[in-house]
Parts: C-alpha cells; sequence; structure tokens
C-alpha cells in the first residue's frame, strides 16, 4: 500500500506581503513555507503509515529550489520524494498542474489500495480546485475537506465538512482525499528524519520523464495549456483615511455615538 | 463527447447558475447568483438559465424565476437526494453538453468548491475559483476597475484585448472573472479565451439578491431534460449528513457585526461579552478574525476574512484586530468600520472610518453606554 502526498511549497502570506510598484508579488521578501493543509495531508499520511505499513510518496511541482521543503516532510517521516519540475510546466493554471500532477502519480503508479493525498487549498491561489482535478485526470473517487479519516480493510470512511455541519461518506480505495486543518495536528520533523532525509530515495520528473504520458501533451501543459488567461492583475486602493478619535475615555465615545446618531447610522 | 467541441464558442449560449440545494432547502447563495447572472445574461444579451439537482425539488424552480431566472432546468432522481461528486459531475457535464451554456456560475461552497473543478476538469475548461467580481460588458468592467483599483486610467482605457497563444483575443465578450490572490494583496482578472463554458465559483455574501418579482417567478419555465445516472455511475456513499447541532452566526445576513481579535487574549470570556453586548445593542453579531478561532475561542462559523466569510455589513466594529490583510479582505467593503485597539499603527486603522486608540476592555463598555444613551435620545 501507498500514500501519495501532493504538496506546494508557497509564499508565508500571513506575515508582511511586500507587492511591487507594478502590481506584482515581491516574492523574494517572503520567506517560503509549505502549504499548511499540506502538512495536514501529509500528517493523515504518516497517521495511516503507523497504522497500515504503507509507504508515504510525497510529489511536489515547483522549481528546484522545492527540493528542500520535499527533505523536511522526509524528515517529518515519508518515504521518498519526487520533485515535478520543467521549463515545459511554467506558466500553468490550475487546469494544466492537474494534468502534469496526474501524470507524476501515473507514473508513480496508483495500485488498488492506494490513496492520493492533497491540502484542501493553497494559501497563495487559495483555489481548492488541483485536488479534484486530478482525482477526476485519473479517474478517482475524491472526497474533499476531510476531518476525520478511517481505514477498515479497502473502504475508508471520512467525515466531510460542510458550513452547516457534516458528511459521513464511504469510499473505496483508491481514491483521492483534500485534507482540512481540523483533521490533525501535524507532527514536526525527528532528529532521526533530520539525520536520514538526505540518504531517502529522492526523483526529479522532468517534462521528458512524463512525455509518454496521454495527459501531457504541448496543448494542456503550461501556458499554452491553461485554459484560463489572466486580463490584468491590480493592488485593490486603500480605503482613505477615517477619523481618529483623540483619547479613549468616556467623551470619546459619546463623541463617536453623537457622530454615529447624527449621521443614522445608529 | 463526440459531438461535443468546447472550442467552437459560437455554438455556446446562455447564462447558467447552479443552484445548489441542500435537503431540500435552497442556499442563500443561489438566489445571490440568479440575480448576478442576470445582470450578464443581460449584458450578453441571452437568458438565465438555473440548473437545479436534487430528488423531489421541483417546487424550489419557480421561485429562481423571481430573482431573474428564465427558466430552471430541473434534474431529479433518488440518486441526487444528497450531493455527491459523482452524481452530480456527471449529471451537470452531460446537460452541459447537451444544452451548451456559455457561462456557467456555481456557489464557492464546500459543495461547489468540491463540484466545480471536477467538472471543469471533464468539460477541459477553464475555471475561476471563489470570484468576488463579474463583468462582460466592457465599460462596467473599466469603471469597476476606475473604482477598485490603482491602474492608471490610460492602461484602464486601452484595454480590450489580451495575448492568448500569440495572438491578440479580443475580449468583449468574454467573462471577466476577479478574484483576490495571496491573501488579498493582488487581485486578478481572469478570462477563459479559447473553451466554453466560462466557468467561475463565485464567494458567497458578495453578489447581492435582487428584489423579488412573483410575476417572473410565474413566468419562469422548468425544462427537464433526459440524463441518465445509475448506481454504478456513483463511487462514493453518503452515509449520514448532520447538521450542526447549535445555531450558526449568521454574518453574511447582519447588518452590523461586532468582532474581536488577538486583542481579547487576557481575558477571552470577557472579551467575548463585551462584544455580544455591544451587538446586542447595534442590533448585530459577533464575529472573530483568524486568530480567535484558531485558537478555540469562537467556533468557525464565526470566522471572517478571506479563509472565512465576506460580509458587508452597516456598522462592523473591529474590537483588538489588527487587520491583516487575510481580515480586511473579509471586511473591507462594510458600509461604516469602527475599529479599538490598542496599537495605534494596527493597520485596521487605515481602513477603519473611526478609530480610537485604547483598551478594548476600557473603551467598549463606555461606547456601550454612549450608544444606549444616543439611541434614547433620538
Amino acid at each position: 500500500m501507498k500514500i501519495i502526498v501532493c504538496v506546494k511549497q508557497v509564499p508565508d502570506t500571513s506575515g508582511k506581503v511586500a507587492v511591487n510598484p507594478d502590481g506584482t508579488l515581491n516574492r523574494a521578501s517572503m520567506a517560503a513555507i509549505t502549504n499548511p493543509d499540506d502538512l495536514n495531508a501529509v500528517e493523515a499520511a504518516l497517521a495511516l503509515k503507523e497504522q497500515t505499513g504503507a509507504e508515504v510518496v510525497v510529489v511536489s511541482m515547483g522549481p528546484p529550489p522545492a527540493e528542500g521543503m520535499l527533505r523536511e516532510v522526509i524528515a517529518r517521516g515519508a518515504d521518498r520524494a519526487v520533485l515535478v519540475s520543467g521549463r515545459e510546466f511554467g506558466g500553468s493554471d490550475t487546469y494544466a498542474t492537474s494534468q502534469i500532477l496526474a501524470s507524476a502519480i501515473s507514473k508513480i503508479g496508483v495500485e488498488s489500495e492506494d490513496i492520493v493525498m492533497c491540502g484542501r487549498q493553497a494559501i497563495d491561489g487559495d483555489t481548492a480546485q488541483v485536488g479534484p482535478q486530478i482525482a477526476e485526470k485519473l479517474g478517482l473517487p475524491q472526497v474533499s475537506y476531510a476531518a476525520e479519516i478511517k481505514k477498515d480493510g479497502d473502504t475508508l470512511t471520512i467525515k466531510r465538512m460542510l458550513e452547516d455541519g457534516y458528511m459521513t461518506i464511504k469510499v473505496k480505495t483508491p481514491c483521492l482525499i483534500t485534507c482540512i486543518k481540523e483533521l490533525n495536528t501535524p507532527r514536526y520533523m525527528s532528529v532521526d528524519g533530520i539525520f536520514e532525509c538526505y540518504s531517502k530515495p529522492y526523483e526529479v520528473f522532468d517534462y521528458n520523464t512524463l512525455k509518454d504520458d496521454p495527459l501531457i501533451d504541448p496543448t494542456t501543459i503550461g501556458l499554452k495549456g491553461s485554459p484560463t488567461n489572466i486580463l490584468t492583475s491590480f493592488t485593490p486602493p486603500q480605503k482613505g483615511a477615517g477619523m481618529m478619535l483623540e483619547g479613549a475615555d468616556k467623551e470619546t465615545c459619546e463623541k463617536l455615538a453623537g457622530i454615529l446618531a447624527a449621521k443614522h447610522i445608529i | 463527447m463526440s459531438t461535443f467541441n468546447n472550442t467552437d464558442l459560437a455554438a455556446f449560449k446562455d447564462v447558467w447558475v447552479f443552484c445548489e440545494q441542500r435537503q431540500g432547502v435552497m442556499m442563500p447563495t443561489s438566489y445571490e447568483l440568479i440575480s448576478e447572472g442576470r445582470k450578464l445574461a443581460d449584458e450578453l444579451g441571452v437568458e438565465l438559465c438555473g440548473l437545479l439537482l436534487g430528488d423531489n425539488v421541483e417546487g424550489l424552480a419557480k421561485e429562481l424565476g423571481g430573482y431573474g431566472a428564465d427558466k430552471v432546468i430541473l434534474c431529479e432522481s433518488p440518486l441526487l437526494k444528497e450531493y455527491t461528486t459523482d452524481g452530480y459531475t456527471k449529471v451537470i457535464c452531460d446537460v452541459i453538453e447537451e444544452y451548451k451554456p456559455e457561462i456557467m456560475l456555481i456557489g464557492a461552497t464546500n459543495i461547489g468548491r468540491d463540484l466545480g473543478p471536477r467538472c471543469a476538469a471533464r468539460l477541459h475548461t477553464g475555471l475561476c475559483a471563489d470570484c468576488t467580481h463579474l463583468d462582460v460588458d466592457m465599460d462596467i468592467y473599466r469603471d469597476f476597475l476606475r473604482s477598485a483599483s490603482t491602474l492608471p486610467e490610460e492602461k484602464i482605457a486601452g484595454l480590450n484585448s489580451a495575448m492568448v497563444l500569440g495572438q491578440k483575443h479580443d475580449v468583449s465578450r468574454d467573462l471577466k472573472m476577479t478574484r483576490p490572490a495571496f491573501g488579498g494583496h493582488l487581485m486578478a482578472s481572469i478570462i477563459c479565451p479559447r473553451f466554453r463554458p466560462a466557468m467561475a465559483t463565485v464567494r458567497p455574501g458578495v453578489m447581492k439578491k435582487a428584489p423579488f418579482d412573483q410575476a417572473k417567478a410565474d413566468a419562469c419555465q422548468i425544462v427537464k431534460p433526459n440524463f441518465s445516472l445509475t448506481e454504478a455511475d456513483m463511487s462514493t456513499q453518503v452515509v449520514e449528513v448532520v447538521k450542526a447541532a447549535k445555531k450558526l452566526v449568521d454574518l453574511i445576513g447582519a447588518d452590523v457585526v461586532v468582532s474581536v481579535g488577538r486583542g481579547i487574549s487576557k481575558d477571552v470570556q470577557g472579551g467575548i461579552k463585551l462584544a455580544e453586548e455591544l451587538a446586542e445593542v447595534l442590533g448585530g453579531v459577533v464575529g472573530g478574525s483568524r486568530a480567535t478561532i484558531d485558537s478555540g475561542w469562537l467556533s468557525a462559523d464565526h470566522q471572517v476574512g478571506q479563509t472565512g466569510k465576506t460580509v458587508h455589513p452597516k456598522i462592523y466594529v473591529a474590537l483588538g484586530i489588527s487587520g491583516a490583510i487575510q481580515h480586511k479582505a473579509g471586511m473591507q467593503d462594510s458600509e461604516c468600520i469602527i475599529a479599538v485597539n490598542k496599537n495605534e499603527t494596527a493597520p485596521i486603522f487605515e481602513i477603519a472610518d473611526y478609530g480610537i486608540c485604547g483598551d478594548l476592555f476600557k473603551v467598549t463598555p463606555m461606547l456601550i453606554d454612549a450608544i444606549k444613551a444616543a439611541k434614547a435620545a433620538k
């Protein structure tokens, strides 16, 4: 049994984010981190590994420096890593990305008892599209927003969160699951893991590795294979400065209430 | 798929909205999307069609007409009673291939965000996630950019085409799908120039619901297409659907939201109680920043922001919220923003209409009294 986990390296948007004058993101100013939801997927895979002895394979599409992130995931307990990297893959939207990742996952091989896991969404795009699109391209059933996973033989029972409650879903392997933070608390890297992470198997799949897969075609990958295009990107204007009320006492609050009443806001 | 050529753009017309229902109750976002879809259909000069799937849900169909749908495509089956990715994807893709809509909108709920990408991948078309603004007409789109972006006028005025596969492509009939990226630091307008339908999931609570018109509801036509769906098409089984036991906060529909942030950490219960009191005086509900949800102080249905809910109430009060961009993304369109924060450089003050720099535990009780007094004096 194998669990293939998709992870993405993302800029940390939770801190101070710098935008260049031309409206693009100043990536150099931001730390690169492993996407938070993906760490929940890694943890879910490692928990299942402890239960079943499954092999955990971590896969990421990105530039060569993403190797560092993959080594860190090995240090958390994954068995091997695959980096999908190539100039031909650049500029891919979610559709093209899912084609490429699906072909890489096919190359790793999805057997009848295997599971593919993804984070719900990445914090740079917040789309939550790549997981379901990989599932469709691989012809696998999907369960998204997983908050609890129980495995019994080839059947998984999954608590799938909704805004107003949850659904309990049964699905058989092979399948794809997208994970949310409520699922678990990701473990840290272990000392042994850190020592061993550079001796575990690590492969790079480039265009030539994947080009014989029917999913990989110049018209379905990269910028040319992306059904969507960016028409324009822009920064929103800052709202005009409001009124700072001096002091923080009773008079200040009465003044504010007076303004709100006068303007019929209250 | 044999006769379905999704690059033959001229063969596609009409705007479709997937109208999500759960347990026979329409999701409010379906009405928002029908109202928005009406605007887009008028800009294109085509019909607006609701797409309704379920079991025994015909009673919900006509009401969609009251918000602007010309017709409703109704697909009923016991196998569609509960949402399943496989069942809904198969039926939706089959009817799309038959009727060929130009635009397909889906609410970006937990279900819509499961369904949309699966359908787009099967149909080989583009999908833009979690849109907050949609346009077809270029003049209307340019006016939107003038108010919502910092782009210079010459760039906005000259915007009428995009380079697509090295060719100049006229975007005047494309759906311009605008969404936040990088936690709201950047906005991007996305097009799907080469394939149809152009698909978008749309953030709940962002589009405005039109007034209901009974005459239009009565005139709404119901179409029941033939479709096939069997147990064999479905690879997941819904064992149960559980509604949250406690009543969830209706942040999106609230006129007033009083939110708390990390600033309540020294007395969490006390801080929440103050927010509840202020919310009660103002006639609103309590929300929270991501920190308050991650810390377990408030349940997830209270979260305002990029990963929570988008709200635009008449009054938004931020108590002890620093105003990270992800939070601002969910509340900056509120009509009147009042911020109380100890730190005078907190970014929340950059967008607040009224700011008080002070300890929320001291200021809020005084504010409650002052607002009570002001209301009583009216």
